[in-house]
């Protein structure tokens, strides 16, 4: 039975976050500075100027107390507090300057990423997008790095700024008045333990936050995609109440959080007070028996609260670090990813082509041993029309995407003018060799740019007129600078027919693949269409993979593909003659077509399902 | 505030708490007044020190100080818990409330939105509203608390100086609020070119055989590069002004302490104040800073939350556009069918048009017919999926519009084209219309489903986690799981809408057989593609464009040689094809 269960991972590669530091993908991550580690050097001279600068007002509060208030110098206060005012243009110049830069190069790592990915995306082979589903490639590029931007210009850089602020204050501390710095210190140990606790706490309750939400997500998820199913079988009350179940289990374990915070934040301010009543107490004695002075007692208190807030605000660092970590291990993971289909290292020149094509023995499966091709051989002399024909999943397809090497064949050789296709560089090989897709696909760019992919304006409209697609381009209101929209949604399927077949045209390929549109149009569209594949393939080698009779009739050869092995060659005639395979699948797909056509009666309409 | 109108919704929830947050507002003022005290003893020490205090009054301040730290530190632990603990409790029912809202709105909405937006929506539009509620009211009550504790106390000091120390605060406000002006639309022009590159990447991932085919690799990627760029250069001229606006707010607030210290040292110089109140004032100023800074972030906040809280409210404002009769009471339902003279469109072409068909209760209706010729939307109207017009559908000579659409949708054992299983054990799956059927009637509904080989071979049988967390069944064993659902429910009407076409022929004929008896007693509506599924029926309709073309017995339909022989000799031609060997 082909009813075989399969055994997917359950692990979802969003879930999982791990370390907030990791130092094989920090090097990896700071290879990326390198190209602008001049900006970077000067942001961080900038830093280390602007941390030294913060230092500067409970110090000039001590020399303002000591030197001139406490001995009523009125003139020395003035220039004291010009100084201040000095200092302040100063570090509003230094932090903008700094903000600015590292806004900037967080910025230009970002780019460089987002190209570097996307480059590298184009270079993957199709098999890596049929395994990936486009949302989760998107997140890479987008979401995943904007994390990474964040963890520049507000994890990274900031923990470098605390750390050179407390390093900082300690040193100038020391140098005012060692044995009260040392007294005010005595708090630290309380505070690094504190700190220890809190993130631990934080970080395994943060872990169940995510996995609950992950739960509550999957189950909106669930319950969005199949309310049909749900709604039909009364469960609305039966999943309410599962679903309030897992939402108050994630208020709960956000609760704990919140207790975690409500109690951290507190001893922070304790502890930072703690430190202030030590200095009154301590200070305020040396400063009675003339051991230290007033001014340098009230620069403490100034410092030690300043000493306090870094350290509160590193908890929410480390939960930026986190996933910034999570963003990183994803995003190279991506870009380990190998390409399947490679070029050679030296690969042949492709100056002319004269056009065979060439199947030897190929074998194909796209999973394992489910094989779609089997042994398949033919041959297309330069200039001859193949057209297959089969029914849905005989590998018709996967012909044209093996010709193109879009995927590599498990065995067997696909030559082109006699030469194996791997020998020749993809672009060199593909440049020669246009394909018009059953789906047509059009970019969200003008007419004239879907059409002329790589040629010139010119190019495109000669093209077009030579498809008769001009008469409908030219109707549209921007003619061929007109936008196409949302995947083609402005234009017709008929008309997007025309606008691939002019995009194959313009491309002048010497190998045509065609793989027909089984949507029906109408009749004035349709003649259109035949007219233009009448063009498309005089004096070109092409496979076409046929639904149209007319394309049939056309062909110098027709095989008749069937679950991966050629079953039967000829023309049309003559496979009717043989009333095989294929004389069944022509009642079954052309007759239709052929009553149609002989009753003269309109072209059906377009039949697409509505949900 | 154009903003305030979009939050119309929040009052109810916060109402529901308003307790909590009158007693948060206490604990606000509560946890402020015991903090603005620190400043203030410091100020008596610092004036003890100079008039040559004792050790034992030092001990007296350092245990104020520590003291009401202490204090101030309970209240915010309470306050905490109090405020942001009520924004965790709206957010939960806000979340129930969606969710209960979702699952009475109808087909119709799911065709509209997609998924993703419906999930974007219930996750980060909700996260926003609730940093409004919960972080958003905390921090504006207790930068309003602290300012106006914080002025109290510089007002007692020295009421000339705090004028002085203010000087600089219109020009703080001018800044914010210039400043935030011009940030806010540059950040949304680098919202637009973010969208415009993620719509890019989109195209060029989905369209990647397109790109690969006509080698387009270098040009895609120039243009995403020139994308690129600009939306870098972007954020590069945000980054000028966000820049700015922080070095703007710590100069003037840097400008602020060098008032004080020039003005206030010369206070002291002068006797008009002590050097204690001196000390204190520059405390005092150093914890207003915060406060008026972060007011830029919370009004940030308010406003992604409004953005936020404006999304949601387009889905609370969707009614659900089915409301039940209410003058039918729930009762038994026989099976009885009827379509009289149904005509029924989506909006634009009549996907129906005037179908008019009686089905006997415990017969058999099969329908056929080519996709889109409305064979689904025909079921999909009996159990009021859509809903039909008035006067238009009868089950059991009772329009089904009047009928309470629980206890209609209760006696309907519906098997939807695509079968949606959901990720929990295959047991859940099939009981997920009765979850309390004892074990006996489980396995008997996977019996006819011919379910139970399949169940052996599963590694924990029927308590297997099927789906996206377990295990991946395939098309036709999901088929067989949605048709042991629908049998479980006992229903009246069963109706299979094309719930076999994943399912081999051999394992069709078994089901089949299983149904024939299944059926007996019951009316039971099929749609298929395979006419094998169908010649038994009782009474078989074409539809063909919204009409029902033929109608007959499967001989009757035969004899006639229309569209029903036509497409019954396809259907022998492709399994013919199907035997060929390869």
């Amino acid at each position: 039975m082909a009813d075989a269960p399969a055994k997917t991972d359950g692990l979802h590669e969003e879930e999982v976050l791990g370390k907030a530091y990791d130092a094989r993908l920090m090097r990896r991550l700071l290879e990326h500075l390198r190209p602008h580690a001049r900006l970077v050097a000067v942001s961080v001279a900038l830093l280390v100027a602007l941390s030294a600068l913060e230092l500067a007002g409970p110090y000039l509060t001590k020399i303002a107390i000591d030197r001139h208030i406490l001995r009523h110098d009125l003139p020395g206060l003035a220039r004291l507090a010009a100084v201040y005012l000095a200092v302040l243009v100063a570090s509003f110049v230094l932090r903008y300057a700094q903000t600015f830069t590292m806004y900037v190069t967080g910025q230009r790592v970002m780019r460089d990423l987002r190209m570097q990915l996307f480059r590298h995306l184009l270079r993957l082979s199709v098999s890596f997008f049929d395994r990936n589903p486009v949302g989760r490639l998107m997140t890479r590029l987008t979401n995943d790095v904007e994390v990474l931007n964040e963890m520049f210009t507000s994890g990274l850089v900031a923990i470098v700024g605390d750390v050179l602020t407390l390093a900082g204050i300690m040193v100038v501390m020391l140098v005012i008045d060692w044995k009260m710095a040392l007294v005010s210190f005595a708090v630290l140990p309380l505070l690094l333990y504190a700190t220890a606790v809190f993130r631990r706490r934080v970080r395994e309750s943060y872990r169940r936050i995510r996995s609950r939400i992950a739960r509550i997500n999957a189950y909106l998820q669930e319950n969005i995609t199949g309310m049909r199913v749900v709604q039909l079988m009364n469960r609305e009350p039966r999943n309410f109440s599962r679903f309030d179940r897992l939402n108050r289990e994630h208020m709960d374990a956000y609760f704990q959080t919140i207790l975690s915070y409500a109690v951290f934040f507190p001893v922070v301010e304790l502890l930072s007070s703690l430190a202030i009543a030590l200095l009154v107490l301590y200070g305020g004695g040396r400063v009675l028996t003339g051991a230290a002075t007033l001014g340098s007692l009230v620069a403490f208190i100034q410092y030690a609260q300043r000493f306090f807030r870094p350290i509160r605000d590193l908890s929410e660092k480390y939960n930026i670090m986190q996933s910034s970590m999570a963003s990183s291990e994803r995003i190279f993971n991506l870009l380990d990813v190998e390409p399947e289909v490679k070029d050679q290292d030296s690969p042949l020149p492709l100056a002319r082509l004269e056009g065979s094509v060439e199947f030897r023995d190929v074998w194909f499966a796209y999973h394992g041993e489910d094989w779609v091709l089997k042994g398949l051989s033919f041959r297309a002399n330069p200039g001859e029309t193949i057209a297959f024909v089969g029914a849905t999943g005989a590998g018709k397809t996967t012909v044209t995407s093996l010709l193109c090497r879009l995927y590599d064949p498990q065995r067997g050789r696909i030559l082109v003018d006699g030469t194996d296709v791997r020998r020749f560089r993809q672009a060199d090989l593909r440049r020669r060799i246009a394909v018009v897709h059953q789906d047509v696909f059009l970019f969200a760019d003008t007419i004239a740019e879907n059409i002329s992919m790589d040629a010139s304006r010119e190019r495109a409209v000669s093209a077009a007129r030579a498809v008769q697609a001009d008469r409908f381009i030219e109707r549209l209101p921007a003619g061929y600078d007109e936008p196409v929209t949302e995947r083609g949604s402005t234009l017709s399927a008929g008309e997007r027919q025309l606008v691939a077949f002019a995009r194959a045209l313009a491309a002048d390929p010497r190998i045509l693949i065609l793989d027909e549109a089984t949507s029906a149009v109408d009749s004035e569209t349709e003649a259109l269409i035949q007219q233009a594949l009448g063009t498309l393939l005089t004096g070109r080698t092409s496979i076409a993979i046929a639904h149209r009779l007319s394309t049939i009739q056309r062909a110098d050869r027709i095989l008749v593909l069937h679950k991966g092995v050629i079953r039967e060659e000829g023309t049309h005639a003559e496979l009717l003659e043989k009333r095989g395979i294929y004389h069944r699948l022509y009642q079954l797909q052309y007759q239709d077509e052929k009553a149609g056509s002989a009753e003269g009666d309109p072209a059906r309409p377009d039949r697409t399902a509505v949900r | 505030m154009h903003s305030i109108k979009r939050f119309r919704r929040l009052p109810g929830y916060v109402r529901r708490y308003q307790r909590r947050y009158a007693w948060g507002v206490v604990l606000v003022i509560l946890t402020t007044g015991f903090s603005v005290l620190v400043p203030w003893f410091l100020r008596d020490a610092v004036d003890g020190l100079r008039q040559e205090v004792t050790r034992a009054s030092l001990l007296r301040y350092a245990g104020l100080i520590l003291g009401s730290t202490a204090i101030a530190g309970a209240f915010s632990y309470l306050q905490r818990t109090t405020l942001i603990g009520a924004s965790r409790l709206i957010e939960y029912d806000l979340r129930n409330d969606l969710f209960r809202h979702l699952q009475s709105l109808p087909a119709s909405f799911y065709d509209r939105m997609r998924t993703g937006d419906l999930m974007a929506r219930a996750t980060n539009d909700l996260g926003s509203v609730r940093n409004v509620v919960g972080p958003g009211i905390m921090y504006f009550l207790s930068t309003a608390a602290t300012l106006a504790a914080t002025l109290a106390f510089m007002t007692r000091i020295s009421p000339r100086l705090t004028v002085l120390a203010l000087l600089p605060l219109p020009l703080l406000t001018l800044a914010v609020n210039r400043l935030g002006r011009i940030m806010r639309s540059r950040s949304e022009r680098v919202q637009a070119q973010f969208a415009a590159l993620s719509t890019r990447t989109q195209e060029d991932i989905a369209g990647i055989r397109v790109v690969k085919a006509y080698v387009h690799e270098e040009k895609e990627i120039a243009k995403f590069g020139a994308l690129n760029e600009e939306y870098l250069s972007l954020n590069v001229s945000l980054a000028r002004v966000r820049g700015l606006f922080y070095a703007a707010m710590s100069l003037l607030a840097g400008i602020a302490a060098a008032i004080v210290l020039y003005v206030g040292g010369r206070d002291v110089i002068a006797g008009r104040i002590t050097l204690g109140g001196f000390v204190a004032f520059n405390g005092y100023l150093a914890m207003l800073t915060w406060p008026v800074i972060a007011l830029g972030w919370i009004i940030g906040m308010i406003e992604q939350g409004s953005a936020s809280m404006d999304r949601l409210n387009v889905l609370f404002d969707t009614a659900p556009e089915m409301r039940d009769g209410g003058r039918e009471t729930a009762r038994p339902i026989d099976g009885a069918i009827e379509f009289r003279g149904l005509t029924f469109s989506y909006g634009g072409r009549p996907a129906l048009r005037d179908i008019s068909l009686t089905v006997l209760p415990g017969t058999t209706l099969a329908v056929v017919g080519r996709t889109g010729s409305g064979k689904t939307t025909l079921v999909n109207l009996i159990a009021r999926v859509y809903d039909p017009p008035p006067g238009t559908l009868f089950v059991d000579g009772v329009d089904v519009r009047s009928l309470p659409l629980a206890s209609l949708r209760a006696r309907i054992g519906f098997v939807p084209q695509d079968t949606f299983l959901f990720s929990d054990t295959l047991r859940e799956n099939i009981a997920f219309a009765e979850p309390d059927a004892p074990e006996a009637e489980v396995m008997e509904a996977a019996r006819q489903a011919h379910l139970l080989p399949d169940i052996e071979d599963l590694p924990r049988g029927i308590d297997t986690l099927v789906g996206e967390r377990g295990i991946t069944l395939s098309g036709g064993q999901k088929q067989r799981a949605a048709i042991a659902r629908a049998l479980l429910r006992n229903p009246a009407i069963l109706i299979l809408d094309d719930a076999l076409s994943n399912v081999d022929t051999y394992t069709e004929a078994v089901i089949l057989g299983h149904l024939r008896q299944a059926c007996r007693g019951r009316t039971a509506i099929f749609i298929s593609h395979r006419l094998s599924a169908v010649q038994h029926a009782d009474q078989i309709v074409v539809l063909d464009d919204g009409l029902v073309v033929e109608r007959g017995t499967h001989a009757e339909l035969l004899e006639l040689g229309g569209l029903y022989a036509q497409i019954h000799l396809r259907q022998q031609l492709a399994e013919e094809l199907e035997s060929v060997d390869g």
